[in-house]
């Protein structure tokens, strides 16, 4: 019931919007390839359900193949990389100039290597490197936030890296490593879909290959449909890592 | 005493980059000495204990640290628990750290928390505890490994008065069952005077002792300790001695 009062500004405000776009094209004869009112693009979205379930199934399995490709590549490399000072100021840099190079400019380079008839891989790929980032850096402040004093517990006792790491590190990384991990799930959906936009030409069955399409076609509501199922997506995604995030740190404290 | 002193620190001189150098400080604690370090903030009462936990090496100077066997507990200014672990894991972890087996090392944690009067919250975490109930296992982590030297830097500076006082009269009890060499920081006088067998005066300016001042009466203090003559005239002279070590301008 709560969570429903802390929901509704948001309702009535996507309601009000939704209310002014229907009323603007009507009375103002907006044309439909320009701006479809809400009220075709609602039936755009239940024409086409099956298609657009369909390609949004297949953009979150992609995105979710690329997030679990960066929590494990990027968590890993962030332990390899706290264990040792001088690979961590060898790392970063090359972290950060990944972060920094868009990922539309990568796109046919890594199209290229995974071949045009694996488009699909490229997309993964390319997402997982536009979520790596949140969760490398993420990880690796975590494992340097423990408390300055439980380090030197840690080292009054004689612990070994393998006893800091598990006992001390890792736990104290968990939250930061959590947030990196919302942040970069987002993240992965972006980069599928504008892989799956360089890749074009219907290689993969995504939204962003939805979303072409009814553009090519000036078909304006089928697009505004597509949209609506990527931000549903994105909601979801955003939702269940929130979730996630919840959990893990009530668990943990 | 020099010749049986436990732990050492031999014209030890620490220096931080861009500040005036800490020392040099000479002071020997016995094998089942109270010490309490009284002294400014900013005085080096902190270097000299991280000095003598080896967590930290000097400039110049020796360090005389326990025998090996002698382990070195340490209790922090915050209690500083692992909020993502019981009490009975947090105490374990040093022994855990040294080598025992988890389960022993569990056992023996049991044991030290129901010393300390937390037999009933083994299974608490960090943030269900008081703050005081948290220092408390803070204390019995220091203990677990059954040390020769136990080190506690302005450990109960954050707790209200009477709980303070409760802690101290469970740190007694504690020495008096297994006597052991303690090196106490505090800024409180009244709480050096009435815990140590001797208070040592840091100066102000570089954290040279400049007061070592032996206290009388017996340890643990007898109920009404705190209104003796004795007692107060003791915390007159710690009280004179550490304006004494206070900069002019202060």
């Amino acid at each position: 019931m709560k969570r429903l009062t802390d929901a509704l500004p948001a309702l009535l405000l996507t309601a009000l919007l939704l209310g002014a776009w229907e009323a603007a094209c009507r009375l103002l004869d907006v044309p439909v390839y320009f701006l479809p009112p809400p009220s075709a693009v609602a039936l755009a979205l239940v024409e086409n359900a099956p298609v657009l379930a369909g390609s949004a199934a297949q953009t979150f399995w992609m995105a979710f193949q690329a997030l679990m490709v960066a929590i494990v590549i990027g968590g890993g490399l962030a332990v390899a990389v706290s264990l040792s000072r001088p690979a961590e100021q060898a790392v970063a840099p090359l972290a950060v100039a990944l972060q920094v190079t868009p990922v539309v400019a990568i796109a046919p380079l890594v199209l290229i290597w995974a071949g045009l008839d694996h488009a699909d891989r490229a997309v993964i790929a390319l997402a997982a490197a536009v979520a790596f980032f949140p969760i490398f850096s993420g990880v690796l402040t975590g494992l340097k936030s423990a408390d300055p004093d439980l380090e030197r517990l840690f080292d009054l006792h004689g612990a070994t890296r393998l006893q800091r790491l598990a006992r001390l590190r890792l736990p104290s990384a968990l939250p930061f490593a959590l947030e990196g991990i919302r942040v970069a799930a987002g993240l992965s959906v972006v980069g599928a879909v504008v892989a799956e936009f360089v890749s074009g030409s219907g290689a993969t069955q995504g939204l962003a290959w939805r979303l072409l399409e009814a553009g090519n076609r000036l078909r304006t509501a089928e697009l505004l449909a597509a949209l609506v199922c990527l931000a549903v997506l994105g909601l979801v995604l955003n939702a269940v890592t929130t979730a996630l995030q919840r959990r893990a740190l009530a668990l943990r404290t | 005493m020099a010749e049986t002193a436990l732990a050492r620190l031999s014209g030890v001189v620490v220096r931080y980059p861009g500040r005036s150098p800490i020392g040099p400080i000479d002071l020997a604690v016995g094998p089942t000495e109270i010490v309490a370090l009284v002294g400014a903030s900013g005085a080096g009462k902190s270097t000299a204990l991280r000095l003598l936990a080896g967590l930290e090496a000097p400039t110049t100077g020796a360090v005389h640290r326990p025998a090996r066997g002698k382990a070195t507990g340490f209790v922090f200014q915050n209690p500083t628990l692992m909020p993502w672990a019981d009490a009975r894991t947090n105490v374990a972890l040093p022994l855990e750290l040294s080598g025992v087996p988890a389960p022993e090392a569990r056992t023996r944690a049991d044991e030290v928390l129901a010393a300390v009067g937390l037999g009933d919250r083994t299974t608490a975490r960090p943030r269900q505890l008081s703050g005081g109930m948290a220092m408390r296992v803070s204390l019995a982590r220091a203990l677990s490994i059954q040390p020769g030297l136990l080190l506690l830097d302005e450990p109960f500076a954050a707790l209200d008065s009477i709980t303070r006082r409760g802690l101290i009269e469970d740190l007694h009890r504690l020495w008096a069952d297994r006597p052991l060499a303690m090196v106490f920081v505090t800024h409180d006088v009244e709480e050096a005077a009435y815990l140590a067998h001797r208070v040592v005066v840091l100066s102000a300016a570089d954290g040279r002792p400049v007061a070592d001042l032996p206290l009388p009466g017996p340890l643990p203090r007898p109920g009404d300790w705190r209104r003796e003559p004795t007692f107060r005239d003791a915390v007159e002279a710690v009280a004179q001695a550490l304006a004494a070590a206070m900069p002019e301008a202060a």
